[in-house]
């Protein structure tokens, strides 16, 4: 059976699910309820510094859109810091360490861009026996504008110094957590891995306004009246999450610098997705927002399940086996040569990828009596709109077309070689084709 | 409760008012917000969607779901009203088995297919409870006479009147709704659903009614000729098929239609008697329409007698669970020989039939059932006599705009030949000869 058991940067879990650093994780209480489900470790939400606790709006603090049957996809929040007294979170830090010790205890920490203020805090951290820090260089809202949160993560020099800060301070690990609100994510990773982080955590939440109440022409979560950009979270985000991560993973800068993979993680095949293009393990919140901490059942079991069937033994062993995969467009191999294919005892006839293909893209599909639909491949480039608007899963295929054959659509026989853009007559600055 | 299920004959409060309001609630019990959504959300929005070519009134049924899903069910609704001004009725009573849902392809997909039926009338409901959503144009000054308010006269009436036409509405009856307020079973549309469809539809204005105006009684085709621009009948099927068996003319053996129009229109239901043993003779709606409401209202055993085979029943298939999910004893390849008793039925001797190609025949073989009440369902039809017009199959012969061989009348609804016997069609059929007749009315 496989393993899950995870070593990331030498802070060990029973399994790669954390936590990530947010409400589930602002106190004893819910930390320890996580433990008792299963839970691999958590990233203690995020303490400041000392003084008087941090204060919270009163009204609503989360929006969300929904899809089907309210299914949420996507949350947004205008929470900040953890609004409790620094003493009792830490107090409380080092209690559930003491009684969960084969679990991971990270704590997030935010205080102000100060040499001073990070030197003041760590100590007491480190005091609690936690098993690493992450710095919280992402929330977009509301510390942003005290010169926090994503207001550091956007500026790599300041991710750079506040880095080497702490490494000089603490022997703690140190993960720099990432904000997705910058152009560019390898630049604070770089930025982190000069610095001496330990490892990249990412992505943090992307700055949302999350809808419009239309009777009060408001932004939503309404505070009398008015909104504030929020962080957006959830399933939604989980596409530019794989991005970034990959992002990350292949560059030549920062190489093998661990990451800790985070972006609306829902289920096992999510995590397995992340740690597939490079992420070494995943931190959780939304799905555990929504659904509670009982989720990490089907993750452990699913993740478990998937690798049995793979043959893969430990959890490491698949961290970025994806990332060869990743290439540029230039590098796709353009004698790749697909035609749809509607599979006509599958078909439910319900033409929505007719109404997709005529309207939207390249008349590709015909119409013939009896609600048959038939790909017309003399016109089909294969961009897969049709198997993406198909309501019936393995409907219609993308079959390739066998090198020789001729492509309807061309007239030109396909190509046995790989071929890319960087060869292509069509290209100005096209090189000869690299054996 | 002085009666029960087992006392003897044709008697009334055989069950606790209790016991037949449970009975006689909401058949299919509205969606509430959430549940339209999610019902909603099933939709596919097909191109060219058969649920559409499967109506008989043609109504953009993706568009109105997606209308309800994206919170809009009073534009959903005037997506409706404006194909089916019924379409309030119509979502509670269409066989949406046999025609939307039937080819519904999450029907071909999973044999679940989008509840249309519900979805309808969920945004029906909405608008029907604000003003009325259609305004009349500028008056013509033309008159025309509708004769039936049945739901082909009342969607041909709104339509004429919403083209800026006078309309005179005339029915026998002392009310309008016809089929809709006397010949559907109760627990298809509770609460008085049929009259305050009828005056949420009269409320656009222009629509006069008369009421106890039976054509060929005391109402005359051609004076309505002389009096008015144009003429539009919508006088239903008044006659009732005889069983044409020895002793249809005892106590007890009644018209299932009478039988549902009492129904419909008894204030309490306790005092309606019903036999101890009924046998509903007819395999059509309302056939299973008596059949269950006898059952409904305390009958022990009801049994639904049908000459041919299962298959050819009219009856949908939803329609004969329904009756058997009630209690009701379906018998097919079975027809009614003699009724038999003293006075009063008691008994109805049956014979098998069977059909090898030749038509029907009967076996030879006989049986006898209990009967306290034999009701005919055996179909209904035209009941008029040296009109003028020219019949095709019993029922007044019709173009497909509605005209008949007079010129200056028009027909539709069960009476006219053609389509099914349908609340839908009928108002398909009202609607499209009023556009003809408006065509007519403005044009020459």
């Amino acid at each position: 059976m496989a393993n899950l058991a995870s070593n990331f940067v030498g802070i060990k879990s029973p399994n790669p699910f954390w936590l990530a650093s947010a409400p589930p994780t602002d106190k004893a209480y819910n930390v320890e309820r996580a433990f008792e489900a299963g839970w691999g470790g958590v990233v203690w939400k995020t303490l400041g510094e000392e003084g008087p606790p941090i204060v919270n709006v009163n009204g609503p603090r989360y929006g969300a859109i929904w899809g089907a049957d309210r299914r949420l996809l996507g949350l947004n929040n205008i929470e900040l810091i953890t609004d409790r007294d620094l003493y009792v979170n830490l107090r409380e830090i080092k209690e559930v360490k003491k009684k969960w010790p084969d679990r991971a205890v990270v704590v997030s920490i935010m205080v102000p861009c100060e040499e001073g203020a990070w030197k003041k805090i760590l100590p007491l951290v480190e005091e609690t026996g936690a098993d690493g820090i992450e710095l919280n260089f992402g929330c977009p809202h509301g510390m942003s504008e005290r010169g926090m949160g994503a207001a550091v993560g956007q500026v790599p020099e300041y991710i750079e110094m506040v880095t080497r800060w702490c490494k000089a301070t603490t022997r703690m690990p140190v993960i720099v957590k990432l904000t997705p609100n910058i152009t560019d994510i390898r630049y604070p990773a770089r930025a982190a891995h000069t610095g001496g982080a330990d490892a990249v955590s990412l992505i943090n939440t992307v700055s949302s306004i999350i809808s419009v109440d239309l009777d009060d022409f408001a932004p939503q979560p309404t505070i009398d009246g008015k909104g504030s950009h929020g962080g957006y979270c959830g399933p939604a985000v989980k596409p530019i999450a794989l991005n970034m991560v990959a992002d990350i993973a292949k560059d030549p800068e920062t190489p093998g610098l661990p990451i800790s993979g985070i972006g609306g993680v829902t289920t096992w095949r999510d995590a397995a997705e992340f740690i597939s293009l490079g992420a070494g393990n995943v931190q959780v919140c939304t799905a555990a927002m929504t659904y509670g901490f009982k989720i990490i059942d089907e993750m452990t079991s699913g993740l478990s399940t998937w690798m049995d069937q793979k043959g893969i033994e430990n959890v490491a062993d698949f961290i970025g086996r994806a990332v060869p995969n990743v290439t540029d467009w230039q590098y796709l191999n353009l004698n790749y040569v697909t035609k749809a294919k509607i599979n006509q005892d599958s078909c439910i006839q319900c033409g929505r990828c007719y109404a997709a293909c005529e309207d939207t893209s390249h008349q590709a599909i015909a119409m013939k009596d009896g609600r048959v639909f038939e790909v017309i491949d003399e016109e089909c480039v294969a961009c897969n709109l049709c198997v993406n608007v198909c309501p019936v899963d393995n409907c219609i295929t993308m079959e390739r077309l066998a090198p020789g054959t001729v492509d309807p659509r061309t007239g030109q026989k396909v190509d046995a070689d790989y071929g890319n853009w960087t060869s292509h007559p069509n290209n100005p600055s096209a090189k000869a084709a690299a054996e | 409760m002085v009666n029960s299920v087992l006392t003897p004959g044709v008697t009334s409060s055989r069950l606790s008012k209790d016991e037949l309001a449970g009975n006689f609630s909401d058949l299919h019990p509205p969606l509430d917000g959430h549940e339209a959504l999610v019902a909603a959300d099933r939709c596919y929005f097909c191109y060219d969607a058969p649920c559409v070519t499967a109506c008989p009134t043609s109504i953009d049924i993706p568009l109105f779901i997606r209308q309800i899903s994206t919170g809009m069910p009073e534009s959903a609704a005037k997506t409706i009203f404006d194909q089916n001004i019924l379409g309030g009725m119509c979502a509670r009573v269409c066989p949406t088995e046999t025609l939307c849902e039937q080819v519904c392809v999450r029907e071909t997909a999973e044999g679940k297919p989008v509840e249309i039926g519900l979805l309808q009338r969920f945004a029906t409901d909405r608008l029907m409870s604000e003003p009325h959503p259609y305004k009349r144009a500028a008056e013509t000054g033309k008159q025309v006479a509708v004769v039936g308010a049945g739901p082909a006269g009342l969607a041909c009436a709104h339509r004429l009147a919403m083209n800026g036409h006078g309309v005179t509405l005339y029915d026998a009856r002392n009310k309008a709704g016809g089929l809709n307020e006397f010949g559907i079973a109760a627990y298809k549309t509770v609460d008085g659903f049929a009259q305050d469809e009828v005056d949420w539809l009269l409320s656009i204005g222009g629509i006069s009614q008369v009421f106890g105006k039976r054509l060929g009684e005391n109402l005359d085709l051609d004076q309505l000729r002389k009096d008015f621009d144009a003429v539009f009948l919508a006088i239903g099927l008044g006659g009732v098929n005889a069983l044409g068996t020895e002793g249809e003319e005892k106590d007890n053996v009644d018209d299932a239609v009478n039988f549902i129009s009492e129904l419909r229109q008894s204030e309490d239901l306790s005092k309606l008697s019903v036999g101890r043993n009924v046998v509903v003779v007819g395999g059509g709606m309302t056939a299973v329409d008596a059949a269950v409401q006898s059952k409904l209202l305390g009958a022990q055993h009801v049994t639904l007698a049908y000459r041919r085979g299962q298959e050819q029943m009219n009856a949908s298939g939803f329609e004969q669970d329904l009756a058997t999910s009630s209690g009701v004893t379906i018998l097919t390849n079975v027809q009614p020989l003699k009724v038999i008793g003293n006075g009063a039925a008691q008994e109805v001797e049956l014979g098998y039939t069977k059909d090898d190609g030749n038509g029907l025949e009967l076996t030879g073989e006989t049986f006898r059932l209990p009967a306290d009440q034999v009701f005919k369902a055996i179909g209904q039809r035209l009941d008029l006599d040296d009109s003028g017009l020219e019949l095709a199959g019993g029922k007044i012969s019709v173009d497909e705009s509605g005209k008949t061989s007079l010129n200056g009348v028009w027909a539709g609804g069960d009476c006219a030949s053609g389509g099914d016997d349908l609340t839908v069609t009928a108002v398909a059929e009202g609607r499209d000869a009023a556009e003809d007749i408006h065509d007519k009315l403005m044009n020459s």
